[in-house]
């Protein structure tokens, strides 16, 4: 080992293309949860607008249990602790369809629906219930009313604030290495494990997830500066 | 029902481990390094946060572009990346090797400073402006209206997020466990090596008693968020707080 050499880790055809697989299962850990928390995400919100207290109870101890509980912890407890419960026959073709990127995508999803669920509900309170009276009174249905006018509003309000825990998310998909999923950062400490080149597995790292976050969050920083001009100035 | 059977089993076996680690016939871990660890995390990053928040709110560009670029580091890199940054860093930059838990530690201090500079920026920024102009018209020093005006007022505001901030803190001390820092986590890991066949039931003992500890905390900084901002509105200088419930990349 000899001075800093980036080119050491991207020269070598094995490290290069370990890191693009890596690169590869954190978009995949990413995206995968990212579809499952924001669909669930519009489930809890439909749930919670039932008019029943045990359907706002069950959301909102789903919601407090997602954010009390540290992220690694939902992790660990569903890799070891639910996939223990399945039937032998579910766990060996688990095992077979890595399992481990699986469950991080289940446990990331589940955990991140929390936050996004609470975002949507801020942007539906954000919009004038001036806007409700209004549709219902031009004869929309309760169904009319929130698919053409309140919703389109709400997901506009709470566009930055899910990009800002996209961002969140995103960080988070690194935490996958912990029970085993081959994502960027796992390979990252593979790769300064075989090169003894930790500045180096670091720094790449570091840009390549600054890459992507500093682009999200600039994304976001546009809606909510497009989100202020759009709004009525009454 | 053997189910929460086999939870009250293990809980009754192994809860000095839980609560202390291996203590004192080895470190301290369990709940009580998760506290002290978040404590000394938080009490570490308070300080600095401010002098940052000052830093980035000071007229001289050098002092603002470090705390600029040190936000967005923490904003936008993995936390566990950022561990590993510390823990290769930190015993090249003093010489000798360092434990796992004073590693967590410097990384929570330096992470959470800034988060809690722009907390206690926006707590700053949100107080009116003539409570600046006043200090100033009556003769303070930037420096002395920061300090006898401006911050008092700030800081008191920005109590709530503080809390949830810890709350955060101790969420991500769990990170811990990935270097070996002896804290609850650790010792969930070491209870499951040794029962081997009960993961579910270990596992969720972790997850109820961080719940406990969290869920306590958020329910305090709700409660004493209320009780800021009636005694502002009874003060009469209602102010736009820095809200606990302000959407905020928070979550480890």
């Amino acid at each position: 080992m000899s001075g800093f050499d980036v080119m050491a880790i991207l020269a070598n055809p094995d490290f290069s293309r370990m890191l693009v697989h890596g690169v590869q299962m954190t978009f995949v850990v990413f995206a995968g949860s990212w579809l499952l928390a924001i669909s669930l995400a519009a489930v809890l919100l439909g749930i919670r607008m039932l008019p029943s207290r045990v359907a706002e109870a069950g959301v909102a101890a789903y919601i407090s249990y997602h954010r009390n509980v540290p992220t690694l912890v939902q992790l660990m407890f569903w890799y070891f602790g639910i996939a223990s419960l399945l039937p032998p026959d579910a766990q060996f073709w688990l095992a077979d369809h890595n399992s481990e990127a699986v469950f991080a995508i289940i446990a990331l999803g589940l955990c991140q629906a929390a936050y996004f669920s609470e975002d949507l509900r801020s942007g539906l309170r954000a919009v004038p219930k001036g806007q409700w009276e209004a549709s219902r009174a031009l004869g929309h249905s309760y169904i009319g009313a929130m698919r053409w006018v309140l919703l389109p509003q709400a997901v506009r309000n709470a566009g930055p604030a899910i990009v800002n825990h996209t961002v969140s998310l995103f960080k988070n998909s690194s935490l996958a290495m912990a029970i085993g999923v081959s994502e960027l950062l796992h390979v990252l400490k593979e790769i300064e494990g075989r090169t003894f080149r930790a500045f180096e597995a670091y720094l790449l790292g570091t840009l390549i997830y600054l890459a992507c976050t500093l682009l999200l969050m600039a994304f976001g920083a546009w809606l909510e500066r497009r989100n202020r001009n759009m709004r009525p100035a009454a | 029902m053997t189910m929460l059977g086999t939870i009250v089993d293990i809980v009754q076996d192994n809860w000095l481990l839980l609560l202390i680690g291996q203590y004192p016939n080895g470190p301290l871990g369990g709940i009580a390094a998760t506290l002290i660890l978040s404590v000394l995390g938080i009490g570490c990053a308070f300080p600095l946060g401010v002098l940052l928040a000052l830093a980035s709110l000071s007229p001289w560009r050098a002092l603002r572009w470090p705390v600029f670029a040190l936000v967005y580091g923490a904003r936008g890199i993995p936390l566990l990346l950022i561990i590993f940054w510390v823990y290769f860093l930190l015993p090249l930059l003093i010489g000798h090797a360092v434990p796992g838990f004073v590693t967590m530690l410097v990384t929570l201090a330096i992470y959470e400073a800034a988060f809690i500079s722009e907390i206690v920026r926006s707590g700053i920024q949100a107080l009116p402006k003539g409570q600046t102009d006043a200090a100033r018209a009556l003769g303070h020093s930037h420096l002395a209206a920061m300090r006898w005006v401006i911050l008092p007022q700030a800081l008191f505001n920005t109590i709530p997020s503080i809390l949830s901030q810890f709350v955060s803190t101790i969420k991500e001390t769990t990170l811990g466990y990935i270097i070996n820092v002896p804290e609850l986590t650790f010792a969930a890991g070491q209870i499951n090596n040794r029962l081997m066949t009960k993961p579910f039931e270990v596992y969720a003992i972790l997850a109820i008693a961080y719940f406990i500890v969290c869920w306590t905390l958020t329910r305090l900084a709700h409660v004493v968020e209320r009780r800021i901002a009636a005694s502002r509105t009874h003060q009469g200088t209602a102010v736009a707080p820095p809200s606990v419930l302000t959407p905020r990349p928070e979550e480890a």
